[in-house]
């Protein structure tokens, strides 16, 4: 099996380089949601270019949407477009490679980009797959300063309503948004308990731990007669001292020194994962 | 060129007043920054609510707030407030007639390369729909504070647009004419009217300069009171001219254009043209590369005046 610790730097490699080409991006959350993209991308999810068009494959909701700088880089490696072509063309005029995903674009299901839309919609999907009997499990990943967004309990009450198992959310829980600390904005602890009073299956885990993210997914997929919330508890700007755990690294482009800081600490972690 | 933004100035009104007036209260989901309101959430801690990314209990406390007596000014980005809001924009605010004040920043195509989700191209037509909502997107920041200074003295609500960017002066410190829900008249010509808002005033006065040298003569509006229209001034300009253009960033659906027409229509007809954002996805782009390819900028504006007038 592929090293997906050592993946997870290379891919946050290629972050860096498409917010560096765009002059533009989220690259806190980039980082902090790159393990549970490598996760499903190269573990959980049955996806792939191959069965892109197969009605059982699995699908994700990227309801962080603003996040889509690390979905490029994992579906660029994945082989959906090629890491060259979001280089040249992301941000650009009249490119498809926009700031949120865009389904217009291969691999990429649903549009978004406001926040708060994304549960809902997987819940409609989750709810459509077992109405024709499909085995295909659907996906959606929301940041934690989303879920003040009262759409996003709406959703979580119809997911148990329905007894939606073959639907997994997950929180990126790095504890930060625009304006500062989640608990200073508008606060979210405890996560796991509101989810849990809503009825669902709820997982807490080190977020940018690829190996306890591959578990689990592996538990998720296990559960039976509710939904799964995987808490992913991660670090904004996981990668390099430079960005990690700063609320002003919401959507802050590098300057040379910093990108050249950052990428040689990228460069360090990955070559560790590679020799552990 | 000009550095500071419309939003800088609204800021800057509001601190000014809230020194005195302790029952303004300024609204943020998780929006300060783009707001430019830190200023005022650092100053005025007790004057300041922060929603987190909730816009529609964003606009519901407004109300709230409004109904016991204060003077809530909610921002947000006009794409989430023109929309997620909307139902509390038109039964909290108009409906149950609360003094609160919508302020819809980056509006527009502000996020140029963010896509349609962060656009708002159907605020105006939305907002202007709402019985007792009224619509105004400011041209520039010494308009800009003219408007505060004005819906700072009233006590119903509004919905107020601006962009992101600074935008280039269309007026002269110390020379604004401001009257409160009338147009400003920037120029007069008998060829053409052509009727702007917000940042395409700006174009439409420079396509009246280039079409000067063309020997034609343009009347330009500027119309920041998109709702209530300034239909007088709409007719005279369209009266005194062989056609009209109206400028937008913007739907070409139920917004200044769709106003202008219906008045002029019924009126004093006239070929009346609408540019416009197109009915599509906008082209992904910095704003000044939309508004070029979409010939709203003060080239396509005379451009479009030349041909209409052939
Ligand atoms: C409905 C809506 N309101 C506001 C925004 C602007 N916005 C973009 S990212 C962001 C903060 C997101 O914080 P969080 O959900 O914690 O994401 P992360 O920390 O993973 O970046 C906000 C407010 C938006 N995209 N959608
Ligand atoms: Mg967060």
């Amino acid at each position: 099996m592929e090293n997906l610790k050592a993946l997870s730097y290379e891919l946050r490699r290629d972050v860096m380089d498409i917010i560096m080409a765009g002059k533009a991006g989220h690259i806190g959350g980039d980082m902090s949601v790159m393990e549970t993209l490598v996760s499903l991308y190269f573990h959980t999810m049955n996806i792939s270019p191959e069965n892109q068009d197969d009605p059982d494959r699995d699908m994700l909701v990227m309801s962080k949407g603003h996040c889509v700088e690390s979905l490029y880089a994992v579906l660029a490696k994945k082989g959906f477009f090629p890491l060259e072509q979001v280089l040249k063309e992301y941000s650009q005029f009249g490119s498809h490679f926009i700031g949120h995903p865009n389904n217009k674009l291969p691999g990429i299901e649903m549009n978004s980009g406001s926040l708060g839309h994304g549960l809902p919609v997987a819940v409609g999907m989750a709810i459509g797959e077992k109405m024709d009997g499909r085995s295909a499990r659907v996906y959606v990943v929301m940041g934690d300063g989303e879920l003040a967004e009262g759409s996003v309990w709406e959703g979580a009450m119809s997911a148990t309503q329905y007894k939606l198992d073959n639907l997994t959310a997950i929180v990126d829980r790095n504890r930060l948004q625009i304006s500062g600390t989640t608990e200073e904005v508008m606060h979210q602890d405890s996560v796991e308990e509101r989810f849990k009073a809503f009825g669902w299956n709820v997982l807490s885990v080190a977020g940018n731990d690829v190996e306890a993210m591959n578990a689990a997914f592996d538990e998720a997929k296990a559960f039976k007669g509710a939904p799964t919330l995987i808490v992913a508890n991660t670090t904004k700007g996981c990668g390099s001292p430079v960005m990690e755990n700063k609320a002003s690294w919401h959507h802050h482009v590098p300057t040379q020194e910093e990108y050249d800081q950052i990428m040689k600490d990228l460069k360090e972690r990955e070559e560790a994962a590679l020799h552990e | 060129m000009n550095k500071i933004s419309n939003r800088q100035v609204i800021c800057e009104v509001l601190l000014e007043n809230a020194k005195t007036d302790k029952d303004i209260v300024v609204l943020c989901s998780d929006s300060r920054g783009s707001a430019s309101m830190t200023p005022f959430f650092n100053t005025y801690p007790e004057q300041s609510v922060e929603t987190g990314i909730a816009e529609q209990d964003l606009v519901g406390i407004s109300a709230g707030l409004a109904k016991v007596g204060k003077k809530p000014y909610a921002f947000s980005p006009a794409s989430f407030v023109s929309t997620r809001s909307y139902e509390q924009a038109k039964v909290d605010c108009a409906y149950s007639d609360t003094n609160v004040k919508l302020i819809g920043i980056s509006g527009g195509v502000s996020y140029g390369a963010l896509g349609m989700s962060h656009h708002s191209a159907q605020d105006i037509a939305a907002f202007a729909a709402i019985p007792n909502m009224r619509v105004y997107l400011p041209s520039d920041r010494f308009q800009t504070r003219c408007l505060f200074e004005a819906l700072l003295k009233d006590q119903k609500t509004a919905y107020i647009r601006v962009g992101r960017n600074p935008v280039e002066d269309v007026y002269e410190e110390g020379n604004v004419p401001f009257e409160m829900d009338k147009a400003t008249v920037l120029c007069e010509g008998d060829d053409v009217a052509i009727v702007a808002t917000g940042e395409m005033v700006k174009p439409a006065k420079d396509a009246a300069a280039l079409l000067l040298e063309k020997g034609i003569h343009a009347t330009v509006l500027d119309m920041y009171c998109v709702k209530p229209l300034d239909k007088e001034a709409v007719i005279k300009a369209a009266q005194n001219a062989k056609a009209v253009i109206t400028v937008e960033e913007h739907s070409p659906f139920g917004g200044l254009g769709s106003m202008v027409s219906q008045v002029v229509g019924a009126a004093c007809p006239r070929k009346v043209v609408n540019l416009a954002l197109p009915d599509a996805p906008v082209i992904t782009g910095t704003s000044k590369e939309v508004f070029e390819y979409y010939g709203l900028d003060a080239k396509g504006i005379a451009k479009t005046a030349e041909e209409i007038l052939k």
